[in-house]
């Protein structure tokens, strides 16, 4: 089973939930897609026990056999490649690695050699496995770590977590497409509810089983409660805000390790995680 | 025209927040919201007038003709962003396919089109000031295309001296369009382990550009000793330190009733205003403070 964690707005508490909710397992496998700024490590932090590169395709071109044509400057719809005093060159962070400049080349004179973009980091703690997905600053996109990422379950995985970036583009939905439910993570803010919406659309469009958690609850008016209301989203649970909580998890503590109400708060939302999809 | 970014790389630590703000105490003329995965800034920054509205087009997407398409399954083979499915014929997964139109040089039947894509909706509120923002397609790639394109309608439509921009968390491509060419970057972190590290990957993302960067805490008293050590390594790193705001319970609030951290008296706004101060100092001369 694949459970990914996600929230549009970012700092509502996927980290807080994906990893604490890890942690409640008996077995679990947890995959940081938040490749940009990674976190689930901090608190999943077991020893580092591999480190692998994540490279992209990138088109290098020998001198000795361009002829000029500039074929694949015309082609690339990146305009990652440029025609400069009479060589082409090749402007690596904005390339997609897409192959089709050496494809068009009529002189074969386009090779391409790999590029580190990001690294896959594994670690085992207690009960999880956890893969890091980080992407090099300076980096534009990490959406190959990700898919690389999903290569690390195994068939045999019961379950496997998955902490989503924020935002609903490319990088979320990548993060979202072969997961069989979504927790979506809301504050009681409008912000916090106009990027619930923009999400909920999101694993609606993926016609993902869904359901929500509400974090950092101030027991007055909750606009991402009322929204969840209005369109009958299923509330697993209502996290208050709590200076506790948020001081565990500033320090990078699962909450759930220290604090037995929240011990017993997330065993009972895995529980009716597992309730829910078996329906 | 200066341009003041505020960054996190971590997501909810206040960008918005100090955004609106810091529009609010200085009667910003120009400013715009680049986050547009999820874009916030309009819920607090009320508009009088309706805004111009346009459509923004991405990259092509492709389109296979399944008349034209003998399935020789040359596109599928070449497509590197696994966007071409087969299903009862060869079909492309419009949310993967990134546009590069490798597909339609290897079909030796013709059989595909590039056709044009909306990935985005552009607004463009023209008061006695200029708010520019967009939301991106659900799904949809390359958003940095979509934030250059609201800087771009921003200065276009202005000659105010000072635009303030809210970016997006991360360091992707959002975030890279959107550092580029400002004259500062306004970094709002809060006293977390994860705050602090992704601040660290935001700041080596930064140094890529020439743009100053400051950096300030939000919710600062929620852990005291945090907010210490991201104070020293700003020292040690020789990044200016400009401010920090106190945890207030008030502020969501405050925020859900479309109003900023200046329209209440107290300590929060006392706070802005000190950090205001020292990036109009940093802006219009000093190197560091």
């Amino acid at each position: 089973m694949k459970i990914a964690v996600l929230s549009g707005k970012g700092g509502t508490g996927k980290t807080f939930v994906a990893t604490n909710l890890a942690r409640s397992a008996e077995r679990c496998v947890y995959l940081d897609c938040d490749v940009e700024e990674p976190n689930g490590h901090l608190f999943l932090n077991g020893p580092l026990l591999s480190s692998s590169k994540v490279s992209l395709p990138i088109p290098k071109v020998n001198e000795s056999l361009c002829d000029g044509c500039k074929k694949c400057v015309d082609f690339c719809r990146f305009n990652a490649l440029a025609f400069v005093q009479n060589r082409v060159i090749v402007f690596d962070k904005i390339c997609h690695s897409c192959g089709g400049c050496k494809i068009v080349c009529p002189q074969d004179a386009i090779y391409e050699v790999d590029r580190e973009i990001g690294q896959i980091e594994s670690r085992t703690y207690k009960n999880t496995q956890v893969f890091t997905g980080k992407l090099l600053p300076g980096e534009e996109s990490g959406t190959s770590i990700i898919h690389e990422l999903f290569d690390k379950i195994k068939p045999e995985d019961s379950l496997v977590i998955i902490d989503a970036p924020p935002g609903s583009a490319c990088v979320v939905m990548d993060s979202i497409k072969d997961v069989d439910y979504c927790i979506l993570v809301a504050e009681p803010s409008i912000f916090g509810s106009h990027n619930l919406k923009m999400v909920h659309e999101l694993v609606k469009l993926f016609n993902k089983p869904h359901a929500a958690v509400l974090n950092k609850s101030l027991g007055e008016d909750n606009p991402s409660k009322d929204y969840c209301i209005e369109n009958n989203i299923e509330i697993l649970a209502d996290i208050p805000f709590s200076q506790e909580l948020g001081k565990l998890t500033a320090e990078g503590k699962l909450v759930v390790e220290y604090n037995n109400e929240a011990k017993e708060l997330f065993k009972d939302l895995l529980d009716k995680i597992y309730k829910e999809v078996r329906i | 025209m200066k341009q003041l970014l505020i960054l996190s790389g971590k997501g909810g630590t206040g960008k918005t927040t100090v955004a609106s703000s810091l529009i609010k105490l200085s009667s910003a003329k120009a400013f715009a919201d680049c986050d547009v995965d999820a874009p916030n800034l309009h819920l607090v920054m009320a508009q009088d007038k309706e805004p111009i509205k346009k459509d923004f087009y991405g990259l092509d997407v492709a389109r296979i003709n399944q008349d034209k398409c003998i399935s020789c399954d040359l596109c599928r083979q070449n497509c590197r962003f696994d966007a071409i499915n087969v299903n009862e014929g060869y079909v492309v997964d419009n949310f993967a396919c990134e546009g590069c139109a490798v597909c339609t040089i290897v079909c030796p039947a013709d059989a595909i089109d590039m056709l044009p894509r909306i990935t985005g909706n552009l607004s463009l509120y023209k008061n006695d000031h200029v708010f520019s923002t967009a939301e991106l397609i659900m799904g949809s790639g390359n958003s940095g295309l979509l934030v250059t394109q609201v800087k771009k309608d921003l200065t276009q439509n202005t000659d105010a001296p000072l635009a303030i921009i809210d970016g997006s968390p991360g360091i992707g491509c959002p975030v890279i369009a959107s550092i580029s060419g400002v004259d500062m970057v306004l970094l709002v972190t809060e006293p977390t382990l994860s705050g602090f590290s992704d601040m660290e990957r935001i700041i080596q993302t930064s140094r890529g550009f020439p743009a100053k960067i400051a950096v300030c805490i939000n919710k600062y008293d929620l852990h005291k000793e945090n907010s210490e050590k991201i104070e020293q390594f700003c020292e040690e790193k020789g990044i200016s330190f400009i401010g920090k705001i106190p945890f207030d319970k008030a502020a969501v609030s405050l925020v859900n009733n479309g109003l900023t951290l200046v329209d209440k008296e107290g300590l929060s706004k006392e706070a802005i205003v000190g950090i205001y101060d020292k990036i109009m100092k940093l802006l219009y001369g000093e190197e560091k403070i």
